[in-house]
């Protein structure tokens, strides 16, 4: 993909960090080579999601060493292949968790447990049996990291029973916090874009464009937990967009456009902002919990534009529906909100 | 290494690098010592980071006079010496008819500290100056003095200028006895022993310990945890400076504040504990904390939490700190610094050497101190490496920033593991320059922060992390 994107004519400047982005779009950069000041017609935000680490989880108890994410362990082990520990506790049960797991395993660390809050694991099916064949793995569910005790190093995790209310220790000395993806946005609401309260992740219409002129936004920052390919993918639509609007000239005029919220159970819909002239083909869709076979209502101050049938939903994992009501969508009205019905 | 010093200092807190650097920058021979690997591993790590102006201390007392003279101190040296403070003043908000009636009172007292800048404010002028501040805010006191700093800086640039005073720092290793000698005392360590002609107590939390090891039994520690939350720096905007609680009868209420990082504080509690050593927090504690935060400033419970810690106060049953000087046994006690140290160290510094002047010990300045000590730039209101042309073209290092967040450079990481007093792991490194404490936690930062450091300390990555023990 670096080639794809350096064929094209790309520039590529590594170990350069973006420490700002103006409202009136100056970007300033530093890098070795010091710093530097851009001024792009466009910019594009794609810093991606970052897994919500113990402290943003608010999980009590002492501040030992062997506390992780997946993104930090796998750093760890396959980067700098440095020593993890001997027996740990996963938290979380999708794809990235399984994930995390077989890197413990890589390591040669014993995974004690995996546990989640929900009553069940969200990963495919196939994969989760799979790995939990191939490592033998407890999946403790209705289960959640109550607090990390240890001096100096991790030397257990209290376990909540949601169910039951029970606690119990376990002797570990690392724990892998793994998903629960947070976007990274500060870029971007440093520089004013609208923050949707849902995915906490700028808002934009199909083709990325944020509330404010000349930045637009595409990844796992606009909707965080996707696959890489989905990112990719995401990113290469939005860029095809760009490249058509600033070949027409009218780049620089604002598009508007009308929020779009979602109800509990859902945890959020993107693009998060749409317009009747602009269709997109999918609109993404999370939710909170495990539901059979529902409709999602598609509705503007009262009015149903549509409805669609989901498959079963599980959390974490995104489903979509079709876009094609947003044709009916009312650009002078209220957000337009989806719940399931 | 039996030869004998001028002074042992039995702890490296932010009081007892300031005594040893205090002490020693006069002339004396000093050794200091800590169990904790190193420096300001106690309660010195792990406080609100206020520069109190004393407003507020029992009038009269040794505390109200050490913290009014404490302040002006630590605001000088901090701008002497790099280290992040701002006067961001403070107000004191009350939400009930107690609180409001509470405030002429607290107003007296601050004149009788010798404070005479606080006045009161109405409503719409606390809405004004904190528009985020939750519904209900009657009045509030306002007093402008009151400033944040960066504690950690304070700790390390004191131990630094006590080394360059030619202080020892023995860390790792714990006060175990004292044998009372006729000229000089016999310190036992975990790993050795110092021979000094005095000794000097101030071992935080444990002060009462080492008075009892040298006959006394006037006070003991009380221990009382404050748990605190720190907000990511995006909630900074939310509030302009420290916005304190009215203390009643009933509660003495929970803070709001800027740190000097740019991040926001939401605590402390007020719990007292058996146990000295545990800083942990707790479901209860953090509930607290997030309940009072919805009220006083409802959006901060919107942004993302970067850190939850706790510090413990050496609180005794008396109401003052506990400074005695003991002069036939050669011991100055220096204990019971309850929750104005960081404020204070410096004038609790002076008093000590006062206390052995009046012995009749000369202590003179050295002539040989050098240049003054300059910290790195951590604060959000400084200029820090990563914007700066001038150093990163003369050092490329300083241009790598490795941590996103906290927009932490190879080339200050590099720097906290050989400066002087170096960081002797992970926790270590992130006190000295901020890498990983951010809102990723590491996520991004942390695999190539750890193998970074244990290239330049010379320590495996597995001592740093603790994996092996
Ligand atoms: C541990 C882990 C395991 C995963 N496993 C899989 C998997 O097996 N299969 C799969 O399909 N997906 C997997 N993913 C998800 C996949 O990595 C993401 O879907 C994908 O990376 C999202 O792409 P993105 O371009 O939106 O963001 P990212 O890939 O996160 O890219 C964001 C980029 O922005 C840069 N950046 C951020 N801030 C700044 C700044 N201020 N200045 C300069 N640059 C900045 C970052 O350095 C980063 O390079 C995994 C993710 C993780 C963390
Ligand atoms: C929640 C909280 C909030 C606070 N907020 C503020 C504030 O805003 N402003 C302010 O000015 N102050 C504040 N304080 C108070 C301030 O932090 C303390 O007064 C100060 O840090 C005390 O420093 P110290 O050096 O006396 O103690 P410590 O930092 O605890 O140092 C004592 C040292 O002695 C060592 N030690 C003990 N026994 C032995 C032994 N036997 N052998 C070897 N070493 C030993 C310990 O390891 C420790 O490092 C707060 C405190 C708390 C808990």
């Amino acid at each position: 993909m670096t080639r794809l994107a350096t064929d094209s004519g790309a520039e590529l400047s590594l170990e350069t960090t973006v420490t700002g982005i103006d409202p009136s779009g100056v970007v300033s950069l530093v890098s070795p080579a010091g710093l530097a000041e851009l001024r792009p017609r466009a910019v594009l935000v794609a810093t991606g999601a970052r897994e919500r680490p113990r402290s943003a989880r608010l999980i009590p108890g002492d501040r030992p060493a062997g506390v992780f994410t997946t993104g930090l362990l796998q750093q760890w082990v396959h980067v700098h292949h440095l020593p993890v520990g001997r027996r740990a506790i996963v938290e979380g049960a999708e794809h990235v968790s399984f994930s995390a797991a077989m890197t413990l395993r890589d390591a040669g660390v014993e995974t004690v447990a995996m546990v989640t809050e929900l009553p069940r694991h969200q990963t495919l099916g196939g994969f989760a049996l799979a790995s939990r064949f191939l490592m033998g793995i407890p999946l403790l569910t209705s289960t959640r990291v109550a607090a990390v005790h240890g001096r100096g190093r991790v030397s257990s995790v209290e376990l909540a029973d949601l169910t039951s209310g029970r606690r119990r220790t376990v002797e570990v000395d690392t724990v892998v916090f793994t998903g629960e993806w947070v976007p990274d946005h500060e870029l971007a609401r440093r520089a004013g874009v609208r923050i949707d309260p849902a995915t906490k992740g700028p808002m934009t219409d199909g083709g990325g464009q944020t509330s404010v002129v000349g930045i637009l936004a595409a990844g796992n920052v606009v909707h965080p937990g996707e696959t890489a390919g989905m990112a990719a993918l995401g990113g290469r639509r939005v860029a095809q967009r760009l490249a058509e609007r600033l070949r027409r000239g009218d780049f620089d005029r604002p598009v508007g456009g009308v929020e779009v919220r979602v109800v509990e159970p859902l945890a959020w819909a993107w693009p998060n902002v749409v317009r009747p002239d602009d269709v997109p083909d999918r609109i993404l869709l999370r939710t909170r919990t495990f539901t059979g076979r529902r409709t999602v209502s598609v509705e503007q101050d009262g009015r149903v534009l549509g409805q669609a049938r989901l498959r079963h939903a599980t959390p974490n994992r995104s489903l979509s529906i079709g876009g094609g009501w947003v044709a009916d969508v009312d650009a002078a009205a209220g957000p337009v909100g989806l719940r399931l019905v | 290494m039996t030869d004998t010093v001028d002074a042992v200092v039995v702890g490296a807190g932010v009081v007892g690098c300031a005594i040893a650097r205090e002490l020693a920058r006069h002339g004396l021979s000093v050794t200091v010592v800590d169990r904790a690997a190193d420096v300001g591993e106690g309660t010195s790590k792990a406080n609100t980071a206020i520069l109190h102006t004393g407003f507020d201390t029992a009038p009269g007392s040794l505390e109200s006079r050490l913290v009014s003279q404490g302040y002006h101190l630590l605001v000088a040296y901090a701008e002497a010496a790099g280290i992040a403070v701002e006067p961001t003043g403070a107000l004191l908000v009350a939400w009930d008819d107690e609180q409001e009636a509470a405030l002429p009172g607290l107003l007296d007292k601050a004149r009788a500290n010798g404070y005479e800048a606080a006045r009161f404010i109405d409503a719409a002028e606390v809405r004004r100056r904190e528009p985020h501040l939750g519904p209900g805010a009657r009045a509030g006191l306002e007093v402008p003095g009151e400033s944040i700093i960066d504690p950690w800086s304070v700790t390390l640039a004191l131990a630094t200028e006590a080394t360059r005073a030619r202080a020892m720092l023995r860390l790792g290793t714990s006060v175990e006895g004292i044998a009372e000698g006729a000229d000089e005392h016999l310190v036992t360590l975990s790993d050795g022993r110092v021979r000094a002609r005095w000794v000097i107590n101030a071992a935080g939390l444990f002060s009462d310990r080492i008075d009892r090891m040298l006959g006394h039994d006037g006070f003991t520690i009380t221990p009382r945890r404050g748990q605190l939350i720190v907000f990511d720096k995006l909630a900074r905007g939310l509030v302009s400076g420290i916005v304190l609680p009215v203390p009643t009868e009933r509660s003495k209420g929970v803070l709001v504040l800027p740190t000097v990082w740019g991040n926001v504080l939401l605590g402390p509690t007020a719990e007292d504990l058996e146990d000295r050593g545990d800083t942990a927090t707790t479901e209860g504690g953090i509930d607290q904390l997030l309940a009072a935060g919805r009220a006083i400033l409802p959006p901060l419970l919107d942004e993302e939490v970067t850190a939850l810690y706790a510090g413990i106060r050496a609180a005794t049953e008396h109401r003052d700190y506990q400074i005695s000087l003991h002069a036939s046994q050669r011991y100055v006690c220096v204990g019971g610094i309850r929750s104005t140290g960081l404020t204070a160290a410096l004038a609790i510094a002076e008093h000590v050497a006062d206390l052995l002047r009046s012995t009749g010990l000369k202590l003179a300045v050295r002539d040989d101190l050098g240049p003054p000590l300059v910290m790195p730039a951590l604060g959000e209101a400084q200029q820090r490496p990563y914007q700066r042309a001038d150093l990163i073209e003369e050092d490329p290092e300083y241009g790598r920033v490795l941590c996103h967040c906290e927009q932490v450079t190879a080339g200050e990481v590099r720097d906290a593991c050989r400066s002087e007093v170096p960081a002797t792991d992970l926790a270590g490194v992130r006190r000295r320059t901020r890498a990983m404490n951010g809102r990723c936690n590491g996520f991004f930062c942390g695999a190539e922060v750890v193998a970074l450091s244990a290239a330049r300390t010379g320590r495996t990555a597995g001592q740093l992390t603790m994996v092996d023990r």
